[in-house]
């Protein structure tokens, strides 16, 4: 499909991702119409900060936004908030909002994202329990978030471990309860889940690990979590963290190929041309892993597939990919991730963890595919380099923390 | 408002409006000034908001902080006048600063 063909792109989806999408396509000099249809009211705007500075009230919605709102109507994008696309037509290449408005198009982007997993279990619906994905979750728990007022996080993951930091900062009681030994489970190795564990318990979170939520307590309010064990914990306030599913209803109901995500090719294309996927809702070959097919729910993500997929609509050359990126703040640690660690066969430890700044080298062989770098910012930069240069370094060089990272990358060599 | 240059790596001027307690980054991507992704959003995670800062004005704009030095050492070429943008603060002190862009963030 050359670009002269593509008059009209719409965008399902205004969180990062479809925001990427719809700039980087003007930033490149499309001048057709753009739609960019988004659920919730705000322009595109930055997940990241809820469970960090905007949680903490540091930072004010107009500061989350990406790009002030009336950038839209000046680079010509019609941008259709607090609207939903239900229904996709391929053949006749038309979307249909909710209220039956049906829109032309010639490239169709799904940017939908995720939902938050709800609890399943009974009294999840009571007031005082909490998702957490939007910033309108957000607000939804500032009234109760206050200093004293007992707090139980569920899920020990990234989202879990910031919402007990800054909670902790407030002078919440929190506890975290989690199913699995061991926090970060899912995305961090024992090396590094031991060291936030550690950090959080000595900023008294109190953890149950291993625990099993059985039941959420409560009248119209909540006023505590059961746990299939018999226990049972007061709480003013539960957030749980446990997970995103990504939103593919649309993509499944045209009978796009779908499994744990919109399945999409290097380009961000579906199984059907005219339709791409990016974002927390697509799964894409992750060239520097042996084109592994695989979701990633980050910032790095998301604009990546904004910038990767506005080329494809563009006819212009590959975007270049990066190395995976993640990054979380946590207290005064700053742990940033580069690469995808989950097929490691070992673990190289540079710094003392006792100094709060170290870095999770993982090899798999002689091959460093991850790092995760806690206040170590050069350690997380030169891996994304090496990653991107398909460079290693051996591990003994690693260890000795007495050479510059810099240095070390220098004189890497190829693998 | 104190108002910042940035000035694009092709030459091209971007004269801005910054509003004093954000940041030099943030007042660049709202007015979509080309050429500083930010792609972290300012949490010093991602150094794709490297700037130069014309040396009239580097003692105004304060002191690297440990992080945002390491961050530096990858980034592409760096200058004694190198800087992430997300860590520099708007002040009145700022009202005419000029920056310039790197050729590449990535």
């Amino acid at each position: 499909m050359s670009a002269g063909e593509i008059r009209r792109v719409i965008i399902i989806g205004a969180g990062q991702a479809g925001g990427e999408a719809a700039q980087r396509l003007r930033q490149g000099g499309f001048t057709g119409d753009i739609t960019l249809i988004g659920e919730e009211p705000s322009a595109p705007y930055q997940r990241p900060p809820l469970s960090k500075k905007y949680l903490a009230g540091e930072l004010s919605m107009d500061r989350l936004l990406l790009r002030p709102p009336t950038v839209y109507t000046e680079e010509g994008v019609a941008f259709l908030s607090s609207v939903r696309a239900v229904w996709i037509d391929r053949a006749s290449q038309r979307v249909r909002l909710e209220g039956g408005r049906e829109i032309p198009y010639d490239a169709l982007v799904l940017a939908t994202g995720a939902r938050p997993r709800k609890l399943p279990l009974a009294g999840a619906d009571l007031d005082g329990v909490h998702l957490f994905r939007t910033a309108a979750d957000v607000d939804a728990i500032r009234p109760r978030f206050n200093a004293g007022a007992k707090l139980i996080v569920v899920g020990a993951g990234y989202i879990g471990l910031e919402v007990a930091a800054v909670a902790r900062q407030h002078g919440l009681d929190v506890t975290v309860i989690e199913t699995a030994v061991r926090p970060l489970a899912r995305v961090t190795s024992p090396e590094v889940a031991g060291f936030f564990l550690d950090e959080h318990t000595r900023q008294g979170v109190r953890f149950v690990l291993g625990g099993q939520p059985a039941v959420i307590k409560g009248q119209a309010e909540v006023t505590g979590v059961a746990l299939t064990d018999g226990t049972e914990l007061p709480a003013d306030l539960v957030i749980s963290g446990i997970g995103i599913t990504p939103e593919t209803t649309l993509a499944q109901q045209c009978n796009l190929a779908v499994d744990n995500g919109v399945t999409t090719d290097k380009h961000c294309r579906t199984s059907d041309p005219n339709i791409f996927a990016i974002g927390d809702c697509a799964r894409r070959p992750m060239s520097y892993y042996g084109d592994r097919v695989q979701r990633l729910e980050s910032v790095h993500n998301a604009v990546e597939g904004g910038r990767i997929v506005a080329n494809a609509i563009l006819g212009k050359e590959a975007y270049a990919e990066e190395t995976p990126w993640f990054w979380s703040d946590q207290y005064d640690l700053k742990l940033q991730i580069a690469g995808l660690f989950q097929d490691y066969d070992h673990v190289v430890l540079r710094g003392a963890i006792a100094d709060r700044a170290f870095a999770a080298f993982y090899y798999k062989g002689d091959q460093i595919i991850a790092v995760d770098a806690i206040n170590k910012p050069g350690e997380f930069l030169g891996v994304k380099t090496l990653i991107q240069r398909k460079l290693t370094i051996a591990p003994a060089d690693i260890e000795d923390a007495s050479r510059p990272m810099k240095e070390l990358v220098a004189a890497a060599r190829p693998l | 408002m104190p108002k910042i240059t940035y000035i694009e790596h092709s030459g091209k001027e971007h004269v801005v409006d910054a509003p004093v307690g954000q940041t030099v980054m943030e007042a660049a991507v709202k007015h979509a000034v080309p050429g500083i992704d930010a792609d972290c959003g300012g949490a010093c995670a991602c150094a794709t908001c490297h700037i130069y800062v014309e040396p009239d004005w580097l003692s105004k704009t304060g002191e690297q902080s440990g992080m945002e030095q390491s961050m530096l050492d990858f980034a592409n070429e760096v200058q004694d006048n190198s800087r992430l943008s997300c860590q520099i603060k708007v002040t009145e002190a700022l009202d005419g600063l000029v920056v310039r862009l790197p050729k590449s963030q990535h």
